[in-house]
């Protein structure tokens, strides 16, 4: 497919091909069949579930993507004006059901085995629990990542997001040795994505397409969030454990609560993770305080290797 | 150029060192290229393929490299000791050792940045580092330093060398190809040994001498802020600085011990690199030794004593015998232990000996840095909770070792053509008898 034809299709959802994934995605991806004419056929049929509920097959160049407002790679450096962007995680609600970590994958066009968020399973102190705990990138007021960057490849901007310009970056990794929180990931190899992946135009608000030799991390998906919806993190969770928005507003919202972002942080006793460091977050925790679930349900259905991830936490004697 | 007796006397020893290459000395060379030609084809398996070829992963993000390059720019002290500090100090013996000294800082100066190059993702975009260039960053710190100092290791290896130039280009009886008497007529820059050019040498390598030891400070210095800069365990201390400059001029000093052994023996230099000089380049060892063991010493005691968490992790890694511990222990023992002992009881105080602990005291040296930077990255703050154990223990592929072998055969086939270039001891040092 050449780029031409598909302008700013970034988040190429055709790749994913299976009707159950259409529908998840449902709400971020708009089909007009036949409508665009000016699009060329390029043959290859992609079956969707149409508003109706009826499957249909049309020509992939008839699919309009949804979103995609890809800035340059100058503008991905400001900021949206008058933004301070800010997350709140509340893990009393968190179940490791990993939709969060499959749909930024998915967004993001990243392989399983690379993640730009995961799921920790914490335990504060030996007589306390464990708990499931997401890490996104904290987008620090204070990031060590930025400071230490030879070539401002890495920068904070001034609606608090710390984004990464992979054409620029030089693959020193230092960035990642100054991160305490392990946030970064580098692409070892070429990246294995699909030519239409490949043949989208990049920015730093969209980090895509991967990059072989760069640094890349959790971006908190600028894009969507420049046309007014929330990153696919806080939509794809089936629990509401993610909230974002702006904390010049006060507000912050999972997708199906609005709330006050000061509010919550005051009643619920949120805090940033591991504040003694200084790197001032732009995300806050509340506390798991009062669990939905039992922590055990968080490894319901889990393959043996995500078992196997938590097990000095669960089986602490062996 | 007039040459005394004793520089008479000398060039004629020295001549077949420079005139032609002995049949062990080409078989040396063509050994050393082996490993070159294998570094180079696993520098073509990393370029190709990508870094994924190393043992680096997201968790430890540097490994072998950054290893290799802190030892290539510790053991280029060699040169700020001895063309720094005994310069100025007006060492009178430490004149047949400046050469070695140099060309330890010159050659080890070239070949410690290479190692940071292999571990930059993308070689494509290198001149990013100057057209992007943020003085915050302590690499861009350490790009500044460390080209300064190669620049002043090279004038200073240069402007010692200058009298030599000229007495190779006037010997005569040197049996040197034509292109190599003109090559050394360009270089001796029509030094004819007037006063004013006596003086105007002598006024340059003074100074030179003098920005040398701030230098050689600050290179080593913000080169151990590439660690000390970031929240790691291990990593974030203030001793950093003093601790990496104190390593590196001791480390330095054992390889310039170990190069004149060599030297000696092949060149057959008994006569002019004596036993004293051993023995005091020994006792300058000694002393940084134990100044090397005591920043150890407080460094380790202060992280395990206050047991803070997650500095203890990294302190469990190295006190624990089934992970670091032996390591630890080798370089603790080999690096401070073993040369206070040799150097310190009389008796075992020989050249041979001292240059013994001086080659295991390097190596300890080695392993050092290595536990400076796999362990630490080995501490992550989060748990790593990761099954793919190359994520959560780092080691070495063969492109690495591979590489490093490479780095060190690049190091001593470089020596070895300088000393087929330029007679290891300055000639134009020795001093008549008559006036002395």
């Amino acid at each position: 497919m050449d780029s031409k034809e598909s302008p700013n299709t970034r988040r190429d959802f055709l790749k994913l091909g299976t009707l159950g994934a259409l529908a998840a995605c449902g709400s971020a991806c708009s089909c007009s069949s036949g409508a665009s004419h000016e699009h060329k056929e390029v043959g290859k049929k992609v079956r969707l579930l149409s508003p109706d509920g009826e499957m249909v097959e049309i020509d992939e160049s008839h699919l309009r993507h949804a979103n995609h407002s890809v800035v340059s790679r100058e503008e991905a450096r400001i900021g949206i004006p008058g933004k301070k962007f800010v997350m709140v995680i509340d893990l009393a609600k968190c179940k490791n059901a990993r939709k969060c970590v499959s749909a930024c994958q998915k967004m993001h066009h990243i392989p399983e085995d690379k993640e730009w968020l995961s799921i920790k399973l914490m335990k504060d102190s030996e007589a306390g629990s464990p708990y499931w705990f997401p890490k996104t990138c904290f987008h620090c007021d204070n990031p060590p990542c930025v400071k230490v960057c030879p070539v401002d490849a890495t920068f904070k901007r001034s609606d608090g997001l710390v984004l990464i310009d992979n054409e620029r970056c030089i693959g020193c990794k230092f960035c990642m040795a100054a991160c305490p929180y392990s946030t970064r990931v580098f692409n070892w190899d070429e990246p294995e994505v699909s030519p239409t992946v490949a043949a989208l135009s990049y920015s730093p608000e969209t980090s895509v397409p991967s990059k072989v030799g760069t640094v890349e991390k959790c971006d908190f998906c600028p894009d969507m969030v420049r046309e007014g919806k929330l990153p696919d993190c806080v939509t794809a969770c089936p629990n509401g454990v993610f909230y974002f928005g702006d904390e010049n507003e006060d507000v912050v919202s999972n997708g199906d609560e609005t709330i006050r972002f000061s509010q919550i942080i005051a009643e619920r006793g949120g805090y940033r993770y591991a504040e003694d460091l200084g790197t001032k977050p732009r995300v806050y925790y509340l506390p798991p305080r009062d669990r939905i679930f039992p922590v055990e349900r968080g490894l319901d259905g889990k393959s043996d290797e995500l078992k196997e991830r938590y097990k000095d936490i669960l089986n602490p004697e062996k | 150029m007039k040459l005394n007796d004793k520089q008479t006397e000398a060039l004629k020893a020295f001549a077949p060192q420079i005139e032609s290459f002995t049949k062990p000395a080409l078989i040396w060379v063509y050994a050393l290229l082996i490993p070159m030609a294998i570094a180079a084809y696993a520098l073509y398996v990393q370029v190709a393929e990508g870094h994924i070829v190393t043992g680096m992963r997201d968790n430890v993000v540097w490994g072998l490299y950054i290893a290799n390059f802190i030892f290539f720019i510790g053991i280029s002290y060699a040169g700020a000791v001895i063309s720094g500090i005994l310069h100025l100090l007006n060492v009178e013996w430490r004149k047949p050792i400046i050469r070695v000294a140099e060309l330890i800082t010159v050659i080890a100066t070239i070949i410690g940045p290479i190692y940071i190059l292999l571990c930059v993702g993308r070689l494509d975009r290198l001149h990013h580092l100057f057209i992007f260039a943020r003085l915050q960053s302590p690499i861009t710190w350490d790009v500044l330093a460390i080209t300064t100092y190669l620049v002043g290791g090279v004038l200073f290896l240069y402007l010692a060398a200058i009298k030599d130039f000229a007495i190779y280009r006037d010997a005569t009886e040197l049996k040197l190809q034509n292109w190599r008497r003109k090559l050394y007529k360009v270089l001796a820059l029509n030094y004819q040994d007037t006063p004013e050019q006596k003086k105007s040498i002598a006024t340059s390598m003074n100074l030179l001498s003098i920005m040398i030891i701030p230098l050689a400070i600050i290179v080593h210095s913000v080169l151990s802020w590439i660690f000390g800069m970031t929240m790691r365990p291990g990593w974030h201390s203030t001793i950093f600085g003093p601790y990496f400059v104190l390593a590196a001029i001791y480390s330095g000093t054992g390889v310039l011990i170990i190069a004149m052994w060599i030297f000696r023996k092949v060149y057959r230099l008994k006569d002019y690199l004596l036993d004293k000089h051993f023995i005091y380049l020994g006792y300058i060892m000694m002393v940084l030794a134990a100044g090397y063991g005591y920043f150890t010493f407080s460094e380790y005691l202060t992280d395990w004593y206050s047991s803070e968490k997650w500095n203890s992790e990294v302190i469990d890694k190295l006190f624990d015998l089934n992970q670091y511990g032996w390591y630890f222990i080798f370089a603790n023992f080999a690096g401070v232990v073993l040369p206070i002992f040799i150097v310190a009881i009389p008796k075992l105080r020989t050249p041979n000996l001292i240059t013994i602990a001086a080659s295991f005291m390097v190596l300890a040296m080695w392993v050092k840095r290595y536990l400076i930077v796999v362990p630490t990255l080995e501490s992550p703050l989060f748990p790593m909770q990761d099954t793919r154990i190359e994520f959560v223990q780092y080691s070495p592929t063969w492109v690495e070792w591979a590489l490093t072998a490479g780095g060190i055969a690049t190091f001593l086939l470089l020596f070895t053509l300088a000393s087929k270039f330029m007679t290891i001891i300055p000639i134009s040092e020795f001093e008549s008898e008559k006036h002395a």
